[in-house]
């Protein structure tokens, strides 16, 4: 009785396991297949990972995805700590109230939130364009004359940034907030009465302090990033895509087993910065568990 | 004749409409070793911390050597703290955390230039501050490494470092267990006298306070009771809550009858009081060690005895006069349920004017062992801080 019951738990476990993970190692395989199919093996070949980086426009998203990527991480963590700082020395009533509607746009659907952010630039940017076409400036300058117009503004790398930004500092925040609340509120003070100034004080004692948890707000900012695709291909505009909106566009075209190598590399990039972030935390439990003993 | 160095006056402070601070007026002279003690919630903190420069009062001024300091912030003032918990730099060594206030340029005050220190300058300050506070070859470890008595040091050395002329102390022996309390007052008291510099000393247990202090200021509900020295404090309370607060005290209703004679239980008693109005209502201090116990015959009033505690010393021992239960501490031993009589010296008796506190303690009707803990204010820490976080 007892024994069948746990074949049973074991069983419906595997299943679970399996379909979590069985398309993806489908993939992983068939990333190594020497032949064109998604069905037949024909044997191991690095064939797909060569065509890979001979693919201009793959390389060129692997790049944007790179670039946006390491720039909206580096703003949402130093926008995202200085916020979390702010929160942090705020009334009880008023931090939780923020911390709440911090949390609302990492719950709320990619979807909601591509759209808004592109319905929002395509409206500021539709005043702008109808002001730039209609006005210039005339500069009278040491006898010549320069003419300025404005530059007529559209979707591209510069929303996608700003969309990535936006969706990065929430987690960032997330990250750095348990950081502060556990550090001792005196050591401000601590550091003030030795002769720093807020900021000082700031440098010298909150940031080391707070580091691990910056460190992985900034980690797990930039995994979001990477594999984010609706939120881009919302505010990429057509001009620039990243390695999620080629994948995307390539599925469509044809289901090439070049997919399933670049696939492949990303899945392999975001797990990696996730087991990083994971034993990163482990680590400071157990440390925190040691000072705690 | 001892120089003023610092005072209060009129310092309010109140959070959200509540007062926390009403009105104090102290002033604190140089070299002198000062505590502000209370129970939890007393506004010890918050005068400490505006002291500091962490708490701005809402109303009132803060002199320092004569000079207005309400708006310097806490990295101008020439006082140093040593905060509850010690507050030491977790990612910094035991050299690094003291040597942090001296990294730090300071302004010259006479050229007005920001000056670094030279590191041999540095270095020599902090091993001459590790020589102080005994702590000589610990320079490298980790401040986490460090046992409660080690890091209490480590606090000092990094706030005496920096030469200020103050130093602030919140709690500062409050984490450490009994045994080592006795031997960091003792240090403290040592510090305090070899560097010659004022110490604030912020505490809610009065054993503490009587130890070391040259004054002591006893506080209540945001208003200062009581200022005096601690012989002053103890022998002279001014109201039922410092005598209750200060040691243990039979608080009990009595009527002056003239200079020198106040009735008790409708007896009178010799006592060494004057300058009350004739037949006032006053409230009389009884140290329970003043009392002598006497076979009941030749008592000036006669009780039962309901409980004994041996405590070392003496036993304490609870008798009950008339409904109203005594608690005396005495080296004989009276079994419970024996008739007692007692007498008291002039000199046992102190008699105070009614006030707000009048009623509220001094019967021992509920004493016991644990009461006492409780009374300790082992919760203290929390609400303490409580208190600050919301400014």
């Amino acid at each position: 009785m007892r024994k069948s019951r746990r074949i049973g738990s074991r069983f419906f476990m595997g299943l679970v396991f399996l379909f979590l993970y069985a398309p993806i190692l489908l993939m992983i395989v068939f990333s190594f297949n020497a032949g064109n199919s998604n069905v037949v093996w024909q044997g191991f070949s690095l064939r797909w990972y060569e065509e890979l980086f001979q693919d201009r426009t793959i390389l060129q998203s692997l790049y944007t995805t790179l670039l946006v990527s390491v720039l909206a991480t580096a703003v949402a963590t130093v926008a995202g700590t200085f916020a979390a700082v702010g929160f942090y020395s705020m009334r009880r009533r008023t931090r939780s109230v923020l911390m709440n509607v911090n949390n609302i746009p990492m719950m709320n659907a990619d979807i909601v939130t591509g759209v808004s952010l592109c319905l929002l630039f395509v409206a500021v940017f539709g005043l702008w364009n109808e002001f730039a076409a209609n006005y210039r400036i005339t500069l009278n300058l040491f006898g010549s004359l320069y003419r300025i117009t404005f530059p007529e503004l559209s979707l591209g790398f510069g929303t996608m940034l700003i969309a990535h930004i936006t969706f990065n500092i929430p987690y960032v925040i997330l990250s750095v907030g348990p950081k502060l609340r556990q550090m001792d509120n005196n050591l401000v003070d601590a550091a003030r009465d030795l002769g720093c100034t807020w900021m000082g004080a700031f440098f010298k004692v909150i940031l080391p302090e707070i580091k691990p948890g910056i460190v992985s707000g900034a980690l797990i900012a930039f995994t979001m990033s990477v594999d984010d695709f609706v939120i881009s291909y919302f505010t990429a505009g057509s001009s620039v895509s990243t390695l999620a909106m080629e994948i995307y566009s390539m599925a469509r075209r044809r289901v090439s087993p070049e997919i399933n190598a670049v696939s492949t590399l990303l899945f392999v990039v975001v797990l990696v910065l996730l087991v990083v972030v994971n034993l990163r935390e482990a680590r400071a439990e157990k440390a925190a568990a040691r000072r705690g003993a | 004749m001892p120089k003023e160095l610092i005072r209060l006056s009129d310092c309010t402070v109140s959070f959200d409409g509540e007062v926390v601070l009403d009105k104090i007026n102290l002033y604190i002279n140089d070299k002198e070793f000062l505590t502000l003690l209370g129970p939890s919630g007393c506004g010890k903190t918050t005068t400490l911390r505006i002291i500091g420069g962490f708490q701005a009062p809402t109303a009132g001024d803060v002199l320092f050597d004569g000079v207005r300091i309400n708006d310097v912030p806490p990295h101008k003032r020439a006082v140093n703290t040593v905060f509850q918990k010690y507050a030491l730099f977790p990612h910094l060594n035991v050299f690094e955390n003291i040597a942090f206030g001296l990294r730090i340029p300071k302004a010259d005050p006479e050229t007005g230039k920001r000056e670094k220190l030279s590191e041999e300058e540095i270095q020599r300050r902090v091993m001459e501050m590790l020589e102080v506070v005994n702590l000589k070859g610990f320079e490298r470890r980790r401040v986490n490494q460090l046992s409660g008595g080690q890091q209490q040091r480590v606090a000092i050395a990094r706030a005496l470092v920096n030469q200020p002329k103050v130093l602030l102390l919140d709690e500062p022996l409050g984490a450490l267990d009994l045994k080592l309390r006795k031997d960091m007052q003792n240090e403290l008291k040592r510090i305090q006298q070899a560097m010659g510099i004022t110490f604030i000393y912020v505490t809610h247990d009065q054993e503490e306070a009587l130890a070391m202090s040259d004054t002591v200021v006893v506080m209540d509900q945001g208003k200062i009771q009581q200022i005096g020295t601690p012989e002053d404090i103890y022998n002279e309370p001014k109201n039922a809550f410092v005598a209750d607060f200060i040691g243990e005290s039979n608080i009990l209703d009595g009527i002056m009858r003239a200079d020198g004679v106040v009735e008790i239980f409708n007896r009178k008693f010799q006592c060494l009081d004057k300058g009350f109005l004739p037949d006032e209502p006053v409230d009389v201090v009884i140290r329970p060690e003043d009392v002598d116990i006497v076979p009941e015959d030749q008592g000036q009033l006669k009780g039962t005895v309901t409980s004994v505690t041996f405590k070392g010393v003496h036993y304490d021992t609870i008798v009950d006069f008339y409904g109203f239960k005594w608690l005396i501490q005495t080296t004989d031993f009276c079994p419970v349920d024996s008739h007692i009589g007692i007498k008291i010296d002039p000199d046992g008796i102190h008699v105070m004017k009614k006030s707000q506190y009048s009623g509220l303690f001094g019967d021992y009707s509920s004493y016991s062992e644990e009461y006492d803990e409780i009374g300790d204010a082992t919760l203290e820490p929390e609400e303490e801080e409580e208190e600050s976080h919301e400014e």
